[in-house]
């Protein structure tokens, strides 16, 4: 072996850390989603449209802070979108959530070529700085995880969160705001779906790729039912989701052959299938996730 | 007072054709944003569907996938499932119609089975994949939506493992072998174009799904079960049965699409890193077509001029292919925000109760 076992188990780890950094932010905003009763599966187009425009807003301003804010901005808008549709609406969450994914790879593609006159992908624009030769991102993603835990979990706020997912007809009679609790989840996952888009072009690399969410949105869903709609839980499972990509690379790196790459790509959406079905521990949605509220008087 | 049939029939199509309108809107205001001539666009639009018989034979060959994959989403829908596994049955349904196409050498005079079994072994591939996804909800309750986005991306790397470890002659190609001509659905139905046979096949799926879903008592159990689980369970219909069956049809119907075009068209599979969004257009197709086997046909014309059209539109007025997604996200969003609609139509029925009192 010429590569040194320390090498490979650093390699290992930095990139376990920058793979599981887009996941856990977007997890965690499916986590702020879905306990309070909105299914997100338009997380994948609101990475994507957030890393479009971290790369944009990052080009024109030449500040990959006011990059970050657009990606937030944006990423708050297009969840914004399904939040109207599926909470004031009644809109079938999953199909809103499926227009949404349709509409940002049409509007990144559109405004690739509108914006750089080319297909493919960006120009190379300012990103954010690394600490310790990590990136920002990847910091700002566990801090968010213990953020959120500690919102959800240990204060009033996070519990009515959370009353409006399980039973929302309770919550109502209690006198929370049924409507508005879900507004706040569902813009929540956009700032956090956002910042993974930004922690992929302006973090993680320093361009806009076309199509550069590459279903990480849905290894997210899984990983956020994996984490079983827990914040913590989903910085267990993001971490095992990017250990098990990265470890291809390190297999390659160490010269093992014979196990296809594509059993790692394929690794965590079985374990999701396994742990949903029962036979690996067991995850339980939400009572009330998916299930549109109509205030009846 | 109950309302007439056909009234009810009216509001029915006129929610897609709404959507459909602010779609196309939204198309136009892209177009004049891009900074291009939405006039030049129109007659491109035109030109592309109905200049030339060749030009409306593209057209055809763009709806028959859509065809396939919008039944395949409404016939699921109709047992109240969402199937949006569409893609990786299509995936796997390619991949076994590859099989079956490339290594079953059919005994001589039997040629014509080919294409009928490499159809059959795609079909066939499409209803476990779906089937996969309809037991797990029936034995375990795990919902069909999550499950399906997961057999998608296990297909894309199970199509990819097999394509690049078994399905090709060596690496340097994108593709697997070509299949036996003798799999192949003949071409040439109008002259210069690749329209192919697959669009009796997919018009024909159409029929059945009609017969099925409307003069069969399985249909009668799909529907019951959609409309509501428990009072079909009640009346003595097995809602697991239903449920199973219901993902292995619309599953079979999806592996349909794939093989379809696999046979029709590529003669092969080709290698791709990226779901390709079947699956999505499929969606699209159902919800304007109201989940009707005839509404679907429509809509798939619908998409299909669109899809065939971009290129012509591109070339012409340079409108980039990315309004054509655009469009169709937005005719779902208004096609799926039911409120919005339903809105206007409490506010009709408001005023009508008012001038009968």
């Amino acid at each position: 072996m010429s590569v040194g076992f320390f090498t490979i188990l650093l390699t290992f780890i930095v990139a376990t850390l920058r793979a599981t950094t887009p996941l856990l932010l977007a997890a965690l905003g499916g986590v702020f989603s879905e306990r309070s009763g909105v299914v997100n599966i338009a997380l994948e187009g609101i990475m994507l449209s957030g890393a479009w425009a971290g790369a944009y807003f990052s080009f024109i301003s030449g500040s990959a802070w006011i990059g970050l804010l657009g990606a937030v901005g944006v990423g708050v808008i297009m969840a914004g979108l399904h939040a109207v549709a599926s909470i004031k609406y009644y809109a079938d969450q999953v199909v809103s959530g499926t227009a949404i994914n349709l509409l940002a790879v049409g509007f990144t593609e559109f405004m690739l070529n509108r914006v750089w006159g080319q297909a493919g992908g960006s120009p190379e624009v300012a990103s954010l700085p690394n600490i310790f030769g990590l990136n920002l991102m990847i910091y700002v993603a566990f801090i968010l995880a213990f953020v959120s835990w500690v919102a959800l979990y240990r204060t009033p706020w996070g519990l009515r969160l959370r009353s409006v997912g399980e039973h929302p007809l309770a919550a109502d009679t209690l006198g929370i705001n049924v409507y508005k609790m879900r507004y706040a989840g569902v813009l929540l996952s956009g700032v956090m779906g956002g910042l993974a888009g930004a922690s992929l072009s302006i973090g993680l690399l320093s361009r806009f790729v076309d199509g550069m969410s590459a279903g990480k949105g849905f290894i997210a869903l899984a990983a956020m039912i994996f984490g079983k709609w827990h914040p913590l839980g989903a910085v267990g499972a993001t971490l095992l989701f990017g250990a098990s990509q990265s470890l291809s690379t390190i297999f390659q790196l160490m010269g093992i052959q014979g196990i296809p790459t594509q059993f790692f790509n394929m690794f965590p959406y079985v374990l999701t299938m396994l742990i949903l079905a029962g036979f690996v521990g067991r995850s339980v949605a939400p009572a009330a996730d998916g299930v549109p509220y109509r205030k009846t008087n | 007072m109950p309302e007439s049939n056909w009234k009810a029939g009216l509001r029915a199509v006129a929610i897609p054709v709404l959507a459909t309108i602010v779609g196309l809107v939204v198309g136009i205001l892209c177009i004049v944003i891009a900074g291009k001539d939405p006039v030049l666009a129109a007659k491109a639009f035109v030109r592309a569907v109905a200049g030339e018989p060749r030009m409306f034979g593209n057209v055809l060959v763009s709806t028959i996938p859509l065809i396939f994959t919008g039944l395949a989403v409404a016939f699921a829908y109709r047992a109240g499932l969402f199937n949006i596994g569409v893609e990786g049955q299509y995936l796997m349904a390619q991949i076994a119609t590859v099989v079956v196409g490339v290594w079953w050498i059919p005994p001589q005079g039997l040629e014509w089975l080919h294409p009928i079994a490499a159809l059959g072994a795609g079909a066939v591939a499409g209803a476990i994949w779906g089937g996969i996804v309809g037991f797990l909800k029936a034995w375990k309750g795990v919902h069909e939506v999550i499950n399906s986005i997961m057999m998608n991306w296990i297909a894309l790397f199970t199509a990819d493992w097999l394509l690049k470890y078994y399905l090709r002659p060596d690496n340097s190609r994108a593709a697997s072998y070509d299949l036996q001509p003798t799999a192949w659905l003949s071409q040439g139905l109008i002259e210069g174009s690749r329209l192919h046979t697959g669009i009796w096949i997919a018009l024909g799926t159409a029929v059945v799904v009609w017969i099925i879903l409307f003069k069969t008592p399985l249909g009668y159990e799909i529907r019951a079960v959609g409309y509501s689980p428990g009072a079909a369970e009640y009346g003595g219909i097995s809602v697991a049965r239903a449920l199973i069956i219901t993902m292995a049809i619309s599953g079979a119907i999806a592996g349909m699409a794939g093989s379809v075009q696999t046979m029709g068209l590529n003669h092969r599979f080709n290698e791709t890193s990226a779901l390709l969004g079947y699956g999505f257009d499929g969606i699209a197709v159902a919800l304007v077509g109201r989940l009707h086997p005839a509404g679907v046909v429509l809509a798939a014309l619908l998409f299909g001029a669109l899809q065939a059209s971009s290129g012509l539109m591109q070339a012409m007025a340079g409108v980039p292919k990315s309004v054509v997604s655009i469009v169709q996200a937005v005719v779902i969003f208004f096609v799926a925000a039911e409120g919005l609609w339903s809105f206007l139509q409490r506010r009709r029925a408001a005023k009508k109760e008012v001038t009968t009192a």
